[in-house]
């Protein structure tokens, strides 16, 4: 495996040298001579090999890297005349415009240059990293062993060596690629924004969409009724003189149609939030839910807590929606609901006996939940093959907290030490430390010729004894300055390193 | 002498309409409160005959009422519970069921609109027996339908349990389903020997168990 991967590295390091030359070539004819073509397709011509770079390095090393490049520019709409409209100028077509964004998207983006610094070291890199070892390895083969007795052991020492520091050399050239080759957390928000502009708007529809659904339930069932019920009892109190038998009858209808419209306000209240929700939070709910479904189901949940409610009627639809798809589709006879905490996510797992086949693309409700966790950060994972068995997972990241204060602010016994050290890292550095050592070499006497002393405590002791003690106050000083500092760091460290980049580096928080 | 009766509801008009309409059939309205921590006293130290709660009682506005219910029949078992609400659901049910003492009664607020039935309701809970909403026993059997004995059973039989689930006696149900006496003790006796239950003595102890089996199936 190890020489397939070497080979594979040379041969792309080959390839990346072939290609160079005609980069540059075609960078310095872009903005040298104008010939603006030529820069969309040797970007995109290096984003492959710096993609096929990517690929190998996140397999070898098992670490997703991802690309780093901005979202492709969509497609330029017309203003409400027709006209295209860029900046300050207007087109007739969009291929102008068009072509101006592209090529925007393309300059525009730090991973580009990137990409091309990429190409122009990588090479060189490789080799640097490739090369010597097996130089090593042949030479130790190849050594003249004829020449003294110990040649030859020694060589094949030297080979066996340089052939164990090869694997050691591919990880540290994955190192490299991914220090070039890695998102930026520039462009991991803008895939961010992007996703959440999109969860934003299914989020508005779904629940425009719900408002309207409630709005028709209530206008055609609960308010027609109502209406009709109105009726009815006017039609009663003018009978009730002359027909009192008739007016009864009158009015036992209208207690029928009422009796019917607050049923029909009940299923309403139940498809919007659901009373046991309200009452009971998630797990109650769903246990309610379990045990109106004619299916054997066997739930176990472990919530320390109550979610916070938009999460918690988010993950109750959903499990409703997996229930009734086991019962409808499935034919399932056994399910199994397990709703668990992990850290500040929220698990569920849904697991029937069905015939399986559930797919996403093939309607079921599937992607209508997806759209409902999506405003969560959740997700859906679905597996089931044909014959089954069908389990589906849905994550909710954030259930308990969010992503920001996901780490808990600092426990008291820290901030105390960390205060005790600003408070008093100056005492034993300055003062006892660097004055003292100044006081002592430069010997400051006073009006009366004595060596003045003050508070330097250094100075009172015995001449053996002073340089040793100033010698421990000073790195005592630093000490209690680098716990001050280092503390706070260690506590967020996850978050730091994850806001890091390379222009803004780990200063800031 | 009357029986006693505790009303914990937060809604004026119903609460005031329960009292009157209760007074009206020869009950003594000894407290009618509005909360939770309210009705909890009332019930401990009034010891009612009977109480008619709601479930979702102020201050939380959550199942309070259903809480203050069970908590109470916890120190005063078989303190008879008439729990009322906008909706039923089998899992509170079980709760109030769980501890198989009887006295307990969960319907439907729509029921009140029946005053007749809503009172018959109200003397058999004080008398220690049960009265479950018809809704709650149509989920139970619908969500036991696939269970094999009750598949067995006969559509007449089927209505005979339904009754007799919901609490009433042989004899309102001979007079709900215009059957004669004799006819619906064969239906029973016929139904406890295919649910392979033990034919108790009196009303009551019967329905607790026709209960316990359907609940008994779910856990």
């Amino acid at each position: 495996m190890t020489s397939r991967r070497y080979l594979l590295l040379m041969a792309a390091a080959l390839a990346e040298l072939a290609v160079l030359p005609l980069f540059l070539l075609a960078v310095l004819l872009n903005f040298g001579l104008g010939m603006i073509f030529l820069l969309a397709p040797s970007v995109l011509g290096v984003r492959r090999l710096a993609q096929a770079a990517r690929r190998r390095t996140s397999q070898w090393s098992g670490v997703e890297l991802a690309a780093p490049y901005h979202p492709e520019p969509t497609p330029p709409v017309p203003d409400y005349d027709g006209w295209y409209r860029m900046d300050r100028t207007l087109y007739k077509t969009p291929r102008m415009p068009a072509w101006n964004m592209r090529w925007k998207w393309l300059v525009n983006d730090v991973a580009s240059w990137r990409d091309a610094l990429w190409l122009v070291s990588d090479p060189f890199v490789t080799f640097a990293l490739l090369i010597p070892p097996a130089v090593a390895i042949a030479y130790g083969i190849s050594a003249p062993w004829w020449l003294h007795p110990w040649s030859a052991p020694l060589g094949l020492a030297v080979a066996v060596v340089s052939a164990l520091t090869i694997p050691r050399a591919i990880d540290l050239h994955g190192r490299w690629t991914r220090v070039l080759l890695s998102a930026t957390r520039r462009s991991q928000l803008e895939v961010r924004v992007r996703s959440l502009s999109r969860a934003r708007v299914s989020a508005v529809d779904s629940q425009a969409a719900e408002l309207r659904r409630i709005e028709r339930d209530l206008h055609d069932g609960a308010q027609a009724r109502l209406v009709a019920m109105g009726m009815t009892l006017g039609a009663a109190e003018e009978l009730i003189d002359r027909d009192p038998q008739a007016a009864k009858v009158l009015l036992a209808k209208a207690r029928d149609a009422s009796a019917t419209a607050l049923a029909e306000l009940r299923r309403l209240v139940r498809g919007i939030h659901p009373p046991v929700l309200a009452e009971r939070g998630l797990a109650d709910a769903v246990r309610a839910l379990a045990l109106d479904t004619p299916l054997d189901v066997t739930v176990t949940i472990d919530l320390p807590e109550r979610l916070n409610q938009p999460v918690e009627s988010a993950a109750y639809f959903a499990v409703a929606e997996l229930l009734a798809n086991a019962t409808k589709h499935g034919g399932a006879r056994n399910v199994t609901i397990d709703i668990t905490r992990n850290g500040t996510a929220l698990r569920i797992t849904v697991t029937d006996d069905g015939s399986g086949g559930a797919d996403p693309d093939k309607g079921s409700g599937l992607r209508g939940i997806e759209r409902r966790i999506a405003a969560f950060d959740g997700v859906l994972a679905v597996s089931s093959p044909a014959g089954g068995p069908t389990m589906l997972v849905i994550d909710l990241p954030y259930a308990f907290g969010t992503q920001e204060d996901d780490k808990p602010s600092m426990p008291k016994w820290k901030v105390m030490v960390v205060v005790f050290c600003w408070a008093t890292a100056w005492l034993p550095l300055f003062p006892q430390g660097i004055v003292a050592a100044v006081f002592k070499i430069i010997k400051v006497r006073g009006d009366d010729g004595e060596l003045v002393r003050s508070w330097l405590l250094a100075l009172y002791l015995p001449e053996a004894w002073q340089w040793p003690f100033i010698a421990m106050m000073i790195p005592l000083g630093l000490c209690l300055y680098i716990l001050a500092t280092v503390l706070p760091v260690w506590h967020s460290k996850k978050r730091w390193i994850g806001e890091a980049t390379a222009r803004q580096p780990w200063l800031r928080r | 002498m009357k029986p006693r009766v505790v009303i914990g509801e937060d809604l004026y008009l119903l609460r005031d309409g329960l009292v009157h309409l209760l007074q009206a059939h020869g009950f003594d309205v000894v407290a009618a409160v509005e909360s939770g921590p309210e009705l909890l006293r009332a019930l401990m130290g009034e010891r009612p005959d009977v109480a008619i709660v709601d479930v979702r009682l102020p201050p939380t506005f959550t199942d309070e009422g259903l809480q203050a219910a069970l908590a109470a029949r916890r120190v005063i078992p078989g303190l008879p519970i008439l729990v009322l609400s906008q909706h039923v659901e089998q899992l509170y049910a079980r709760e109030l069921l769980a501890d198989g003492t009887g006295a307990i009664g969960y319907l439907l607020k729509d029921r009140v609109f029946n005053a007749e039935q809503f009172i018959d309701a109200v003397r058999r809970v004080a008398a220690g027996g049960t009265a479950m909403d018809p809704e709650v026993i149509a989920k139970l059997l619908a969500s036991n339908a696939r269970r094999e004995p009750l598949g067995s059973l006969t559509p007449r039989e089927r209505e005979v349990l339904e009754l007799m689930a919901e609490g009433r006696s042989n004899a309102a149900i001979s007079q709900r389903l215009f059957l004669s006496d004799s006819a619906v003790a064969k239906h029973t006796a016929s139904i406890f020997a295919k649910l392979d239950l033990a034919p108790g003595g009196d009303d009551n102890r019967r329905v607790l168990a026709v209960l316990a089996y359907l609940n008994a199936a779910r856990s």
